[in-house]
């Protein structure tokens, strides 16, 4: 924490009564003597009520409850990517340059997102809105290209989808999480190869073109 | 050519309700309580004698594994965890059996659970999965509600609980020690073995960790009979895979297949084939970031099981297929991977935290030419002083992939160096 962030980093943290309960629940889920366990599921929804960044006194807290060492708390903090240390936008843009959504032109959706939010890797819109990271293989890597913003995966993307996604965050709306040329899940976009027998198949069974856009490196 | 009615996951892409209901329907939860009376022993030795090896990767006997767990509980209780920090590139077939056939694991985890003498399985699903990890909860709390697991799941007489436990984005999570660690509330690294998590694993008691595809398929495996799967695929290489087929075909898609099927048929069968035809493949990466590539040569005949792989100086691994074709830059594709092992090395080890940094940058320069031809030596050196040299495999994954570049592809390597020393002395 350099001292570019202590000016926003609050003084005191405490869990709302309801993630005080969610909390219990959480603690509860590991054996008695093996508290420390709770670490990481408490600190993620410390960082949901603090509106998407773990302050330094969020952990304090949390070391408190679980009674750690604050400094085996930190280490836990600083080690695992996904605990954001200052704050962020309210919708975090995290792209996928990884291998093979690199070869499905994670270059072209990277672009997209920097000129559409006018921003570029690990930097904030002035607004607040929007965070833009570049990050590792999330796992959808049938889907690829994609990215993901707060929970939600953006899959199947090209230079246009990214935009409009990113467009209608922007207006307030909700874009429609999942593949954005129109796949159920991981099945062939052209049609199912395998599974072919069941009525949900039958019915719902994809007949679409291979979306070639994007695919430019 | 697999045929459907031999396919284990009947709903791997969610067409139809991966609630209990729709489970139910596909056959998961029939008769379960009949496979926990074959007694742990039995159970064991027929996912021993299924040939089943382990879907995380390494491909280790899951029968074998759940073996090595004591066969009286004592004071200490049995634990199953459940690996689902599904993060090695190009793989994500864990992430579609946990959205779309949640209640496949959750039943494998309480027979798995049985054979081993644990009363309780934690899930340790990556952080990213947040929604995968809301599917499973709602197929747990199914489970629980209709009495399946719980104070006496399947009214076998059995206590069985089963919690997720989400990570938080490392990479390193994956490997089966540091994924113990970090489920203590710790930072995510590997121990030191022995003692081996059989012995002392979460919470200092015996432990047995397995890939969510190896449980996922048991309760399968039980029902139809350890002949039924050993049928499929090849001897030592038996039963289904779930691939992922990702990069540059027509299709990319996950699809279950035999074990053993060639590569190109299965890249042309359910991926599309190759964007540009076959004869416009470069290379394949078959099993996942960490195995080294296969230049079209060995594609063109290959196929897709451990050994068959292995052979070839690559692996199944994951089974995570990331194809390439000639458009691609391939020292930059590599050079791509050195950075993620580069960030994802937990630093514990110091040949891997110096030497993931020291190849990357190296692959870096390589990409552009900016080299003399002895530092391919070099680099292939260094690969070979941060293999087999740390605690965990991370370090063995960051140098195969360079390994696999230079076995296949030096002449493009050269091609770079001579092209950039040429330019260079014209410029002068």
């Amino acid at each position: 924490m350099t001292d570019a962030h202590a000016a926003r980093q609050p003084a005191t943290f405490a869990f709302s009564d309801e993630n005080a309960d969610k909390a219990k629940v959480i603690i509860a889920k590991y054996p008695p003597r093996f508290q420390a366990s709770a670490v990481m599921p408490l600190l993620d929804l410390a960082q949901r009520q603090n509106d998407g960044w773990l302050p330094k006194a969020a952990m304090d807290h949390v070391a408190e409850m679980l009674q750690m060492p604050p400094i085996r708390v930190y280490e836990v903090a600083t080690f695992y990517t996904m605990y954001n240390l200052k704050p962020v936008g309210k919708h975090h843009v995290q792209v996928c340059t990884n291998l093979p959504c690199w070869l499905r032109g994670s270059d072209v959706v990277v672009g997209a997102c920097k000129r559409t939010l006018a921003i570029d890797f690990g930097m904030t819109t002035e607004d607040g809105m929007f965070t833009l990271s570049e990050v590792e293989c999330l796992g959808a890597c049938v889907n690829a290209p994609m990215m993901q913003i707060n929970d939600d995966y953006y899959e199947d993307l090209d230079s246009d989808t990214t935009e409009k996604i990113l467009s209608t965050l922007k207006s307030g709306g909700r874009p429609k999480p999942g593949s954005q040329i129109g796949r159920h899940t991981c099945e062939p976009a052209g049609g199912l190869t395998t599974l072919t027998g069941g009525k949900a198949s039958a019915k719902k069974a994809p007949k679409r073109k291979t979306a070639d856009k994007g695919m430019e490196k | 050519m697999l045929s459907d009615a031999d396919r284990i996951f009947t709903n791997i892409y969610g067409l139809d309700d991966p609630g209990l209901a729709g489970a139910r329907a596909r056959g998961d939860w029939d008769g379960t309580k009949a496979l926990l009376a074959m007694g742990r022993e039995k159970i064991v030795q027929t996912i021993k004698d299924s040939g089943l090896r382990g879907r995380g990767g390494a491909g280790f006997g899951t029968g074998m594994k759940w073996s090595f767990m004591p066969k009286e509980v004592g004071p200490r209780p049995h634990y199953l965890v459940i690996n689902a920090d599904e993060g090695e590139p190009g793989t994500c077939k864990d992430r579609e059996i946990l959205r779309s056939e949640p209640h496949k694991l959750i039943e494998g985890a309480l027979v798995a659970s049985f054979a081993i003498g644990a009363n309780a399985a934690y899930c340790y699903v990556r952080g990213e999965f947040y929604r995968e990890t809301e599917a499973l909860q709602r197929a747990a709390d199914e489970a629980y509600a209709a009495g399946l697991i719980g104070k006496d799941a399947c009214k076998a007489g059995f206590p069985f609980d089963f919690y997720i436990h989400r990570g938080a984005g490392a990479y390193i999570c994956g490997e089966e020690s540091a994924l113990i660690e970090s489920l203590e509330g710790k930072k995510g690294q590997p121990r030191l073995k022995p003692p081996f998590p059989a012995a002392v694993g979460v919470f200092g008691c015996p432990t047995t960790v397995n890939n969510v595809e190896s449980i996922a398929v048991a309760p399968a495996i039980l029902r139809r009979g350890a002949a039924w799967f050993a049928k499929l695929g090849k001897p030592n290489n038996t039963g289904t895979k779930l691939f992922n087929i990702s990069g540059h075909v027509n299709q990319p898609c996950t699809v279950e297949e035999e074990m053993g099927v060639p590569l190109k048929e299965l890249i042309e069968r359910h991926a599309g084939g190759v964007r540009g035809g076959w004869n416009n493949l470069l290379a394949i990466i078959p099993g996942g970031a960490s195995v080294p590539i296969l230049p079209k040569s060995i594609c063109d005949t290959v196929h897709m099981d451990f050994d068959s792989l292995q052979k070839v100086k690559s692996g199944l691994g994951t089974a995570a297929v990331m194809v390439m074709d000639k458009s691609t830059d391939v020292v930059r594709a590599i050079a791509r991977l050195s950075r993620f092992y580069k960030h994802e090395s937990c630093g514990q080890c110091t040949p891997c935290r110096e030497g993931t940094g020291w190849m990357w940058r190296m692959m870096e320069r390589l990409v552009h030419g900016e080299a003399t031809i002895e530092e391919i030596d070099l680099l292939q050196e260094v690969t070979k002083q941060v293999e087999g040299h740390t605690i965990c495999a991370l370090g063995d994954a960051a140098a195969w992939p360079i390994q696999g570049l230079i076995r296949h592809f030096r002449p493009e390597i050269e091609r770079r160096i001579a092209d950039r020393a040429a330019a260079e002395t014209e410029a002068a």
